[in-house]
């Protein structure tokens, strides 16, 4: 992964190489692990399943060990199934897989944390959905996990990937940057226009902090999953449609460092800030076993 | 960093400092005790003691002590499946100075009798460092082939371990050596280049004086 700190510098290899993105992201994590292509698809491949089965595994009447968290997901099914839903069936069933895997984690089941296992449903709900309505092969949405991966690398090596250090904008922004770009290989967008939804994605959600109620990754986690999920889907079509970020993605990443650093340790995953520290917040106090 | 500490660690959730962390604590404790825990006082401290219980961290603490890995989906029904295996744990709180926040000190006593303090932290993504081990400090996170050695404080040991290492062809990257008192109790702390096989450790287990050798090759952390 040393071969790239940058979106630019993945950019330019992809063209040098003359690889897809996807691709180039593969052949450098190969190239630095010591492991063969064939198994590298294989893991990724794997994730994907683990992603599907704990989708599909979800059972509304589950109830996290603190009682926040659980049963979400099936209100905004049925919600969905009255047909009144404001944004129509292929975005509110993309917030229902968003709460989906984001009570999974809450209820102990098995997730892939991407890029944390706060943030986990931002690109399953997006990847799974959208392949689904669009009828895209499963090969290519392994191709998206690539894409993803690869823009989280980059992050993690400019900025941060974990609440602790750099508040939420690390965890569920760069779910939602990661998202985005993996979106834009998914629908057959160019290198240049993944760059570019990662950018849109992250500004959008620059200096959100790390608050978690009772320091329980499930209030606030569970529903900014929807959000970042839904900003990767509008940061997508918005690059797709060909509207530019001003600022370019690399220079975001370094914002959200900034940013991070700048920010106060009780915003930062302590639980001692933010909506932990609402009176209601205060409140939840932590079971005991 | 791999792409896959990245997309990944498939996990249990919720959290993976506080649970998948966790259960990586429980499964180095039991392969520091050797053979197979059957009592456990685990004490959590930091954010540990304070947030663990609604992170099932508790669980996920005596679910690596059984020796399920972190995407085990039997994690969460750990205590239960405890009992029926006859392992007893209780659980306690303790303050640890310049400790991480994220942090454990595990007592374990296997089915010979045998007993380990190990004390761990769990600073995010599902790793870990072992600070502790019966009293003497150490670091290790078992993510490069590790061999931990507890024995007496004896003259010339330290090199008749290495030899053996030598001797095999296994190169060492890091080298760490703590003793409670000259001629007490010590412990050697080796990470290697290469996976270290079995027959080091019955050739060091052989050398008079060692007490106890522990190998952690990455991959078969549960075995
Ligand atoms: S609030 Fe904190 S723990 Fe929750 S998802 Fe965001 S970064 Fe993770």
């Amino acid at each position: 992964m040393s071969t790239y700190s940058s979106m630019a510098e993945l950019l330019a290899l992809s063209e040098k190489n003359g690889t897809p993105v996807w691709e180039t992201v593969r052949l450098a994590d190969c190239a630095e692990q010591g492991i063969t292509p064939e198994s590298s698809w294989e893991t990724m491949k794997n994730l994907l399943s683990v992603m599907r089965q704990a989708d599909r595994g979800y059972d509304r009447r589950h109830r996290s060990m603190s009682g926040l968290s659980g049963g979400d997901a099936g209100l905004m099914e049925d919600y969905i199934a009255s047909g009144k839903s404001i944004l129509g069936p292929l975005v509110s069933r993309v917030m229902a897989a968003a709460l989906r895997m984001g009570e999974c984690n809450a209820c102990m089941k098995r997730i892939v944390a991407a890029p944390t296992a706060g943030a986990c449903g931002v690109l399953p709900a997006v990847l799974l959905t959208v392949a689904e309505a669009q009828h895209i092969p499963d090969d290519r949405v392994v191709e998206a996990l690539y894409v993803a991966a690869g823009v989280g690398a980059v992050i993690a090596q400019r900025a941060s990937i974990s609440g602790a250090e750099c508040g939420c904008q690390a965890e569920i922004g760069s779910a939602a940057s990661m998202a985005a770009a993996a979106l834009v290989h998914l629908l057959g967008g160019t290198g240049e226009q993944m760059s570019n939804a990662a950018a849109l994605a992250l500004k959008s959600l620059l200096g959100l902090v790390c608050d978690p109620v009772g320091g329980l990754v499930e209030v606030p986690c569970v529903k900014r999953n929807v959000t970042g999920a839904l900003t990767a889907l509008s940061s997508a079509d918005m690059s797709l449609a060909g509207i530019q970020s001003r600022i370019p993605a690399d220079e975001v990443f370094d914002a959200m460092r900034e940013i991070g650093e700048k920010m106060d340790r009780t915003l930062r995953e302590t639980g001692e800030g933010g909506l932990a520290a609402t009176p209601t917040g205060r409140r939840r106090t932590n079971p005991r076993e | 960093m791999s792409i896959f500490d990245i997309l990944g660690p498939v996990m249990v959730g919720p959290s993976s400092s506080h649970t998948a962390g966790a259960v990586r604590m429980g499964q180095i404790v039991r392969r520091l005790v050797g053979g197979e825990p059957v009592r456990a006082k685990i004490l959590l401290a930091g954010s540990f003691a304070s947030t663990g219980a609604g992170h099932g961290t508790p669980r996920a603490l005596v679910a690596g002590l059984m020796g399920f890995d972190p995407d085990d989906e039997r994690i969460p029904r750990s205590f239960e499946i405890a009992k029926e295996r006859g392992l007893a744990f209780e659980f306690g709180t303790v303050t640890l100075r310049d400790a991480h926040p994220n942090s454990a000190l595990i007592t374990a006593v296997n089915d010979r009798g045998e007993q380990v303090e190990v004390g761990a932290s769990s600073p995010g993504g599902g790793r870990i460092r072992v600070f502790e081990v019966d009293g003497l400090p150490a670091s290790f996170s078992g993510e490069v082939p590790t061999l931990i050695v507890r024995s007496d404080d004896m003259p010339g040991y330290v090199s008749r371990v290495t030899g053996v290492l030598a001797a095999q062809g296994i190169n060492m990257s890091k080298l760490q050596v703590e003793r409670s008192a000259r001629g007490g109790r010590a412990l050697m702390v080796i990470e290697c280049d290469q996976r270290i096989p079995y027959r080091v450790k019955t050739a060091i287990t052989a050398i008079e004086g060692i007490h106890k050798v522990t190998r952690l090759n990455p991959g078969e952390e549960s075995k």
